[in-house]
């Protein structure tokens, strides 16, 4: 079944991307379209191939990302709600991006998407650290919103204390998140992260799975579990990482998409992990095409669009968890 | 021969608060030790310490033989099987998943065959294929119970098992663990209810502040002094067609404020 689940995703994902090259806010003319495809460096070639493709892929490998690091996880916590933006490791991540720029260091490759990672690894630990000493998951969701508003006030701080109103804007575009303007080289940098991270996570996935049961029989399965949970949390700190350093933050993504092919595995939390990845990289990808086809002036931000949208959802979902918790 | 499990003066502590307090116990293989106590008296600390899960800060605990804290995960888990009172299962997994658990390191249909077989050992065959969430507390206590005898280990640590059931499914769950006993697993379980500890258990430990007051057959271990002593129960056995039947009040030395006149504390100790 998860393997007919794959196949549909992925065919709604090639289905997706052909859309998102065909469609954008400067309609081309079907003479264009030809002209683009026997020639890629011609004016319209330029729009498909330099611009909107690395977007749209952008988009999906990001998307899978946050798909990724969601259904980890919420595995890892035992938790509905656990999301990387939720519990605040976007944040922190965003965080350690926006010190980078505003330090003067954007200009040293690799140094904003190192600090992202830094960020991620580093809220992700705090996180497990907390979940192995209190049990109770609302606790958990309060303590990442804590950690969130928490990094949020230091970027504010950045953002405040920033000598250069450049570089204040800079940061102002990590935290709203968004694919816009992504090249072949931000194509190149996040895949190779999401790819491990999906390698690492399905090292985990077994672990994730014997978590089901909670801690202590987790504990006394057999399993390495405490290799497995690290190789977890960098499977999530990684693939976190990458998508904030290539998109800024991007949130609930990761909380959306695991639930909706959580029911098409049967809850396993193991095989939740590829079709969570690649419903993200679908809904990211769709979301990026609206985004840039809705016709407003300035254009909508990625982040703002699936905030909009995964705002009323978490709630819905912290509804019917609380639910589940009162048993 | 060495017992299955064996604590010797064992002491531990959570959080400022001595849970395990010179505990010695020994459970035999094709035995069924039954712990009771007062709510606290360190019935589940105990057997989290055979787990692995509780460290001691003295005392040994050893599983057939060797202090669990020289034992790898994977060792200790061939060794014992454990069955916290925790029943919460995160996802909703079919049940077959779940009793396949207990079997990590057989082949995908070998932990799928032992599953159903634990799951039909608990009456819970029919539900293989039927999520967690959709069940009621007495369905998910019988799958969680089989996926702790699908576990190809020595012996079962069960914890509290029948907190909380039906009269029928704590008698079901009793036999299977006394079963499981009689096949050569040493199984040592925590209960509140005396009466079931008296009539499925070999050998019944009595704790109390984290101590083993008494180790012995049942109705020497629950003598009426015990009772009085750790339960503050002014009670009897009584001997009926099924077994043994406690009957009695609670034991208040003075004037005593809800008990009935007449059953003095004397008649009985």
């Amino acid at each position: 079944m998860s393997t007919r689940l794959i196949l549909l995703l992925s065919l709604a994902i090639g289905a997706a991307l052909v859309l998102a090259v065909l469609f954008g806010e400067s309609p081309l003319t079907v003479a264009q379209f030809g002209e683009a495809v026997r020639d890629p460096a011609s004016g319209p070639g330029e729009v498909l191939w330099a611009v909107r493709a690395p977007r749209a892929v952008t988009a999906l490998m990001v998307g899978a990302a946050l798909g990724l690091a969601g259904a980890v996880m919420q595995g890892l916590l035992r938790n509905p709600l656990a999301d990387p933006g939720v519990l605040g490791v976007s944040a922190v991540a965003a965080l350690g991006a926006a010190s980078a720029i505003v330090l003067g260091a954007a200009g040293t490759p690799g140094a904003v998407e190192i600090s992202a990672l830094a960020g991620a690894g580093f809220a992700g630990g705090l996180l497990v650290l907390f979940s192995a000493r209190v049990r109770a998951p609302e606790a958990l969701i309060l303590f990442g919103v804590a950690v969130s508003s928490f990094a949020g006030a230091a970027t504010a701080l950045i953002f405040n204390l920033s000598p250069s109103p450049i570089a204040s804007a800079e940061v102002m575009s990590w935290l709203l998140g968004s694919v816009q303007n992504r090249s072949w080289i931000d194509v190149l940098w996040v895949t190779p992260a999401v790819l491990l991270s999906a390698g690492l996570a399905a090292l985990a996935a077994p672990g994730l799975k014997m978590l089901s049961l909670g801690e202590e029989t987790a504990r006394t399965s057999g399993l390495p579990m405490a290799r497995l949970r690290l190789l977890a949390l960098l499977a999530a700190a990684l693939a976190t990482g990458a998508a904030v350093a290539v998109s800024g933050v991007i949130g609930f993504v990761g909380l959306a998409a695991p639930h909706l092919v959580r029911a098409a595995v049967r809850g396993d939390p193991a095989r939740l992990l590829a079709p969570a990845a690649l419903a993200g990289g679908l809904m990211l990808v769709g979301a990026d095409l609206l985004a840039r086809i809705t016709s407003t002036d300035q254009e909508l931000k990625l982040g703002v669009f699936t905030a909009l949208v995964g705002a009323p959802l978490f709630a819905l979902i912290a509804w019917r968890a609380a639910r589940e918790w009162r048993l | 021969m060495t017992a299955s499990l064996t604590m010797w003066d064992a002491d531990a502590w959570i959080g400022g608060r001595q849970v395990l307090n010179g505990a010695d116990l020994q459970v035999e293989a094709g035995e069924l030790v039954a712990v009771v106590g007062p709510n606290g008296a360190g019935k589940s600390s105990l057997i989290r310490a055979f787990a692995g899960l509780l460290p001691l800060t003295g005392g040994v605990a050893r599983l057939q033989g060797d202090d669990v804290r020289t034992l790898s995960a994977r060792q200790r888990a061939e060794r014992v099987a454990y069955l916290p009172q925790e029943r919460r299962i995160a996802w909703n997994l079919p049940a077959i998943e779940i009793a396949a658990l207990g079997a990590p390191f057989l082949s995908g249909s070998e932990a799928r065959a032992a599953a159903q077989a634990a799951l039909k050992e608990v009456e819970a065959g029919h539900l293989a294929d039927r999520g967690v969430a959709e069940m009621s507390g007495g369905e998910r206590a019988r799958v969680l119970l089989a996926r702790a005898l699908a576990a190809p280990a020595k012996a079962l640590l069960v914890d509290e098992p029948i907190a909380g059931l039906d009269p029928d499914a704590q008698l079901l769950v009793l036999e299977r663990l006394k079963a499981r006993a009689r096949a050569g697993q040493a199984v040592l379980v925590s209960l509140h209810d005396l009466t079931l500890a008296a009539r499925y258990a070999d050998r019944v430990g009595v704790m109390d502040h984290g101590m083993v007051e008494a180790e012995a057959p049942p109705m020497t271990a629950l003598e009426p002094e015990v009772l009085q002593r750790v339960f503050s129960l002014s009670a009897r056995w009584i001997e009926s067609p099924d077994g043994p039947l406690l009957s009695g009040l609670r034991y208040s030395p003075g004037s005593g404020s809800g008990v009935r006149s007449g059953s003095s504390p004397d008649t009985v100790a």
